[in-house]
């Protein structure tokens, strides 16, 4: 038995990088401390996809890596209007080499930002963010916001590594010198735990930001006696809070980005955080849901120019969300094939997009069989990065990291099967060049 | 008593148990946790449906039957079913040309049935027909 300090988590945005783990066997046999039960779950392991396989006649049958590869790469290289989409689970060593495919092929990129934060991405590029690293948080934070975000469900150790809980520099003793807001239209596990929950009505979270901002501003008398499902007394209670405040966060979640308004909700909380500058300091910080789309959004945008739903199809990078996002050209049944890697859109895309997908060639590369495999025609099994392959990740507040290979496998790592996969491209694109 | 074609809105999110099978997505852990919709009680009430009871959930994109979970917290008139393919079958593709579908904020109807709830591998064959 071995054990494993510092082991890095990859599977939310949290980017934990202080598990210890046992090994024995060539396996995770246990897992000390440090993670969270989500964690826990992904390091221990689950069911595999065992082995490469194309499908024939309705059936997946098992093949070899080359076989799967070579099969990938024809339905790519024959495409017209490829997509190739996901890229969060994985490390940015792989996303880069499918920027490289992409370009090579003319295809759309598109990463899971697309049905997460990828109006955060928009509003950021209208107004900017003022945003600062976990660790300022945790030594600094006095009041914490979330607001549309359940990370008592999702991001489960975010409050105690990062937030309310933690203990930093400044913040030595940890929850009991600082404030707890939740904004949610339910009352979550942690909502439970907020000094103030505001119960918003759904989809009025435009309206809630818009009349804190009037009272940071001290125009009090525009604001009516409730906004959204919520009192104008407790709107003044935050407002209190929020002035008196050494230093401030709101973390918004997928209840600001897939609700009405979208990228303008996230423009009004942004707005919000600024109108709170004029009395505190404060920040704000999307809560990135994948342990590496943070990471693919910096790839993307340092090999093309931009974050996600990327066109590389005019031989020069284009960038249009809504027009070529995943979503909308599945709806629009425009591409004839996909290559789908590190994510599931079968599990997390609208019916409505999945019923393209489903007809079309797709290439999935994944650890995991998912509902994305019920309909993959080539699926290529791929080492759990983080477990089985190492490579840099960027959490939440984009500060890199680089995960840590513990155990060793035969499987490929993403890296080395988008490598093999390009080459396949070109070695084709070649013999019909000539 | 049974209503019928009850009026909601559909919102999806995170939970704890289907974070822990984010990786392992075709087994029973996974489908008894997200193919489910959580209500409060006097939506539970109105509707006249028991706990683990079916519920058909309609949207203008879909619909798809799930079992019924009591959550108080809830807000009366809306329904929260956790994010996947049971909740993704009731989302329009449709992004309003921001990227983005509505995957919260849904108008739906909700009914008790007697039908039963899809295994995943059923509810994805349902897209290739």
């Amino acid at each position: 038995m071995v054990e494993i300090t510092d082991v890095v988590c990859s599977l939310c945005g949290c980017v934990c990088d202080d598990i210890v783990v046992e090994v024995e066997d060539n396996k995770v046999t246990k897992v000390k401390k440090g993670a969270c039960a989500v964690g826990k779950s992904k390091l221990m392991g689950h069911g595999r996809i065992e082995e490469p396989a194309i499908r024939e006649n309705g059936n997946l049958k098992d093949c070899s890596y080359d076989e799967a590869i070579k099969k990938a790469a024809e339905i790519l290289a024959a495409s017209r209007r490829p997509l190739l989409y996901g890229w969060s689970s994985t490390v940015c060593e792989a996303d880069k080499v499918g920027v490289e495919l992409a370009e090579e092929i003319g295809a759309v990129i598109d990463n899971t930002a697309s049905v997460c934060h990828g109006p955060s991405v928009l509003a950021i590029q209208d107004v900017g963010l003022p945003s600062c690293t976990l660790g300022e948080v945790k030594n600094r934070a006095d009041l914490i916001i979330y607001w549309g975000a359940n990370p008592a469900a999702a991001h489960a150790n975010h409050m105690k590594r990062y937030s309310y809980i933690s203990k930093g520099y400044w913040t030595e003793e940890g929850k009991k010198n600082k404030k707890l807001v939740v904004v949610d239209v339910r009352r979550t596990p942690t909502a439970k735990m907020a000094d103030v929950f505001l119960q918003i009505e759904q989809g009025k979270d435009y309206l809630v930001f818009s009349a804190l901002r009037a009272l940071l501003y001290g125009y009090d008398d525009v604001v009516p006696e409730e906004v959204g499902g919520i009192s104008k007394k407790d709107l003044l209670e935050t407002v209190k809070m929020m002035k008196e405040a050494k230093f401030g966060i709101i973390f918004f979640g997928m209840g600001v980005t897939h609700t009405r308004g979208r990228h303008n909700n996230i423009v009004n909380a942004i707005e919000t955080t600024r109108a709170a500058h004029t009395h505190t300091k404060f920040s704000i910080m999307p809560m990135r849901g994948h342990y590496n789309v943070a990471g693919i959004n910096q790839v993307c945008t340092w090999e093309t120019g931009f974050p996600f739903a990327v066109d590389l199809s005019r031989g020069y990078a284009w960038y249009n969300p809504g027009e070529i996002s995943a979503t909308d050209l599945l709806i629009r049944r425009e591409c004839d094939a996909a290559l789908i890697i590190a994510s599931d859109p079968g599990a997390h895309f609208p019916g409505e997009s999945i019923r393209h997908l489903s007809k079309i060639p797709v290439i999935q590369i994944d650890p995991f069989p998912n509902p994305t495999t019920e309909f993959a025609d080539v699926v290529i099994p791929a080492a759990i990065s983080g477990v089985e392959a190492e490579g840099n990740v960027y959490r939440m507040d984009n500060i890199p990291i680089r995960l840590r290979k513990l155990v060793d496998t035969e499987y490929l790592a993403d890296e080395e099967i988008m490598k093999s996969i390009l080459e396949e491209v070109r070695a084709i694109k070649e013999k019909e060049g000539e | 008593m049974i209503k019928m074609g009850t009026k909601v809105n559909l919102i999806s999110g995170r939970t704890i148990v289907q974070g822990q099978n984010l990786d392992n997505k075709l087994s029973e852990a996974y489908f008894n946790e997200v193919a489910t919709c959580e209500l409060n009680e006097s939506d539970m009430e109105k509707l006249g449906v028991a706990a683990d009871g079916h519920v058909k959930v309609k949207t203008n994109y879909g619909e798809v039957v799930v079992k019924a979970k009591e959550k108080a917290g809830t807000p009366e008139g809306v329904i929260f079913i956790p994010m996947g393919p049971w909740a993704n079958a009731l989302v329009s593709g449709d992004t309003h040309g921001a990227g983005m579908p509505s995957f919260k904020g849904i108008d739906a109807e909700i009914e008790p049935t007697e039908e039963e709830v899809l295994q995943v591998k059923a509810l994805m064959k349902t897209y290739m027909e």
